[in-house]
């Protein structure tokens, strides 16, 4: 598993250094000339550290997915005002929100340390006949230049740190190691990111006390020492992303190990025919769609079901077949394509212990509406807000006693124990079968159908040599395959990378 | 002859409308004076130094450098005209002493191995080796070598005119008649023209050519230190000037057996 995770690691450092060192140095060319002007005009100078302050009690988390949406919108309104729109995914968000939070360290100490130089040296600076400018440039920046730099050093820490969290919002970082690990527990990938992330930040850390000791001490040797550290640093760690000319092919996976598996699958069958591909993991599921149209990503697997309630927001239940034909339909209006379903449905479902469905008698949704507030229902973080759950609350006239949230993972296990008594499952997990979960039954075709379908991005939808590199994929996995596959992920005994369950889905 | 610095009918009120610091204060101080403003603390004497190197400027009157108006010329360059010193010195701690020296030269653009010449040149009048103290920092000075190295500073662009504000007060008393003494002899070698604030009496009669005694923002009396001492204005102006005459006494008379 460490050589696999050895493998990613120059284009994740690569990407964690150019977002956060771009970050970083906005940042500090926004603030800089922010404390200035708000050392010179005075009344600046609260809603300025107020705002900046504002903003660090702001989870990163929260920061970052706050500018996904804003973007979008902004997108939209620049393509219909502009004629043109941009990627609200990835870089951008992930740049502005890290840019935001790197700029309170150095304004706050920039603005301290130009207060407080000796009135005495100002005088002079004045007396000898400087210009304003002058005594700005030669005498108080100087002099406030080891404070302003302990503040760059602190903004540098929070921002490479923050930086891993900018991997569900589409930049990959260090962060893809602690998500992709977190999903699909696998504590190698968490400790990995973890390590690399805090490492980078030491090794920053350092080299900017010593351009801090440099600027204190007045040493030159110093400052080009660290000047040509950053640089050594930096540089080795971006060259990784400058190596090939082509421009690879960005296979995207939700958060969940499935996807995983599948996007291991789909970066087999590419490499091998002679593709380059990069990962883009662990996206959110509309994310993961709008993504795919902006051309931020170019292959991955979604569920018809899916698509249908929250792309195309139908309602209705035509059936199976006629739910695909639309969503085909559907995509190429909007320049996607799609090559076709692998052959297995990752469907919702509810599903209770066995032992209890059978003491109550419980067979069908509409058999568990009576039993539903006396019971504790768990689900995943999207479930409770998708429409197949209102569409499920509405045609069964389901209301139970407690809702709980879990990740996926959690879910089986919280079954099993008891602590809720029915949960909304997928129906490809291979937990299902180790837990012996009895799936309830829903004859009102209340949700739809869950096909995994391959989806190709607009920019590649007639990319003939791509199209016939995945097509042998369509129909080659049936469920009880997909099944066995992620139980290899999931279970604890004996457990398997998603690059092995995807070698082992390879040879059957 | 018109006078190198002329103040006429100067007033500043500081906003908050207090007593002004400085009410229609005049005076004229001839080319080569050395000119001595004497007074108690916040009589207003250091605010008058202001006002002549537009570090502040009057809400009323004027002042005439030169015969020209201080308003109309830039202040910037007005300022590197002057040399001006002050107790607290102000040296730059992250310049070394020849950079200190240096900088008025520098801001006016010599070229720098003129500006080195120089540096060595004064460091040498004011009697610190260069060799030893060019690459030092002020940090690593002793008090009457920074305003040494501050006079220096002072001196650096070859002012016409210098401005000091109890330039010796935080010395030691020998360190401070040694330098008054020295810089008293610059003043004539250089024909420069001088205005030193103090509030040690004894200090004013020992350097000045022309004495002003300011009380509550006000001029007193202007004369030289024979005039002062022979015809005093008023009881305040007798009491300041008889202030060294009767330590002594005082002095005579704690020593004798």
């Amino acid at each position: 598993m460490i050589r696999v995770a050895w493998a990613r690691l120059p284009e994740y450092l690569g990407q964690h250094v150019l977002i956060s060192v771009s970050a970083i140095a906005i940042g500090f060319l926004i603030s800089l000339p922010l404390a200035v002007a708000v050392s010179r005009i005075g009344w600046l100078r609260g809603p300025a550290l107020a705002a900046a302050s504002v903003v660090q009690t702001i989870p990163g988390l929260a920061l970052l997915a706050l500018f996904y949406p804003l973007l979008l919108a902004l997108s939209v309104f620049t393509r219909h005002a502009f004629g043109f729109g941009f990627r609200a995914l990835g870089f951008l968000p992930a740049l502005l929100a890290l840019t935001l939070y790197s700029m309170l360290p150095v304004l706050r100490n920039t603005v301290a340390a130009l207060a407080g130089i000796d009135a005495a040296v100002l005088t002079a600076a004045r007396g000898v006949g400087m210009t304003p400018r002058q005594s700005l440039w030669l005498v108080e920046l100087p002099l406030a230049a080891p404070v302003i730099m302990a503040g760059l050093r602190t903004a540098a820490v929070w921002v490479i740190g923050t930086a891993t969290l900018s991997t569900p919002v589409g930049q990959t970082s260090l962060g893809n190691y602690i998500f992709t690990g977190l999903q699909t527990e696998n504590w190698v990938f968490v400790l990995f990111g973890c390590v690399a992330a805090a490492l980078l930040a030491l090794v920053i850390d350092r080299l900017l006390a010593l351009a801090e000791d440099g600027f204190a001490l007045r040493s030159r040797g110093r400052l080009l020492a660290a000047v040509a550290g950053l640089i050594i640093v930096v540089g080795a760690s971006l060259a990784p992303l400058f190596g090939g000319e082509e421009r690879p092919i960005v296979i995207g996976t939700k958060s969940f190990e499935e996807q995983y598996i599948l996007g291991a699958v789909i970066g087999d069958k590419l490499d091998k025919a002679g593709f380059k591909t990069v990962r883009r993991d662990g996206l959110g599921s509309t994310v993961i769609f709008h993504a795919l149209e902006a051309g931020d990503v170019d292959v991955y697997v979604d569920y018809s079901g899916t698509l249908w309630t929250t792309q195309m927001h139908r309602a209705d239940m035509p059936g199976r077949k006629a739910v695909l034909g639309q969503l085909s339909a559907w995509l190429k209006t909007r320049g996607d394509r799609s090559v076709g379903t692998l052959g297995f449905e990752n469907a919702y479902a509810f599903a209770m212990r066995r032992d209890k469905a059978k003491a109550m008698g419980i067979e069908t949704l509409a058999d568990l509406a009576a039993y539903a507030p006396r019971l504790k229902i768990g689900g995943d973080f999207e479930i409770f807000s998708r429409p197949e759950w209102a569409a499920v609350v509405k045609t069964y006239g389901l209301h139970f006693a407690a809702q709980r949230q879990y990740q996926a993972n959690f879910m089986y296990s919280a079954v099993a124990d008891g602590d809720v008594d029915v949960i909304s499952a997928f129906s490809s997990d291979g937990r299902i079968a180790q837990y012996d979960l009895k799936l309830i039954g829903d004859p009102k075709q209340a949700l739809p159908p869950y096909d995994a379908v391959l989806l190709v991005s607009p920019r590649h939808a007639g990319d003939a040599k791509l199209l016939a590199a995945l097509k042998p994929l369509i129909g080659s996995i049936d469920l009880g395959t997909m099944q066995r596959a992620n139980l290899m992920v999931d279970r604890s005994d004996d457990k398997k990378t998603p690059e092995q369950a995807a070698a082992w889905l390879a040879r059957h | 002859m018109t006078p190198m610095i002329a103040l006429e009918g100067v007033s500043l009120a500081y906003p908050g409308g207090q007593a002004a610091a400085v009410r229609e204060v005049s005076l004229d101080v001839a080319e080569g004076t050395f000119f001595v403003l004497i007074g108690e603390s916040g009589c207003g004497k250091t605010t008058t130094l202001h006002l002549i190197n537009r570090l502040l400027e009057p809400s009323a009157g004027q002042v005439l450098i030169d015969g020209e108006d201080a308003r109309k010329l830039d202040p910037v360059a007005l300022r590197r005209g002057m040399g001006f010193i002050f107790q607290a010195i102000g040296l730059f701690p992250h310049l070394t002493v020849a950079e200190n020296v240096g900088i008025t030269p520098k801001l006016l653009g010599w070229p720098a191995p003129e500006i080195a010449a120089r540096t060595d040149e004064l460091l040498e009048l004011v009697r610190l080796n260069p060799a030893e103290f060019r690459d030092r920092l002020p940090a690593r000075l002793s008090g009457g070598q920074r305003q040494r190295v501050g006079l220096a500073r002072a001196l650096a662009a070859r002012p016409k005119i210098m401005l000091m504000d109890e330039p010796f007060g935080a010395l030691d008393p020998l360190t401070r008649d040694e330098l008054s003494a020295e810089y008293r002899a610059l003043h004539d070698r250089l024909g420069l023209t001088t205005v030193l604030v103090t509030h040690d009496m004894t200090e004013a009669l020992l350097l000045a050519d022309t004495i002003a005694v300011m009380r509550d923002g006000r001029i007193v009396q202007v004369g030289s230190p024979k005039e002062l001492l022979s015809a005093p204005a008023d009881d305040f102006v007798r009491s300041l000037i008889e202030t060294p005459r009767r330590r002594a006494a005082e002095l005579a008379k704690a020593v004798a057996p």
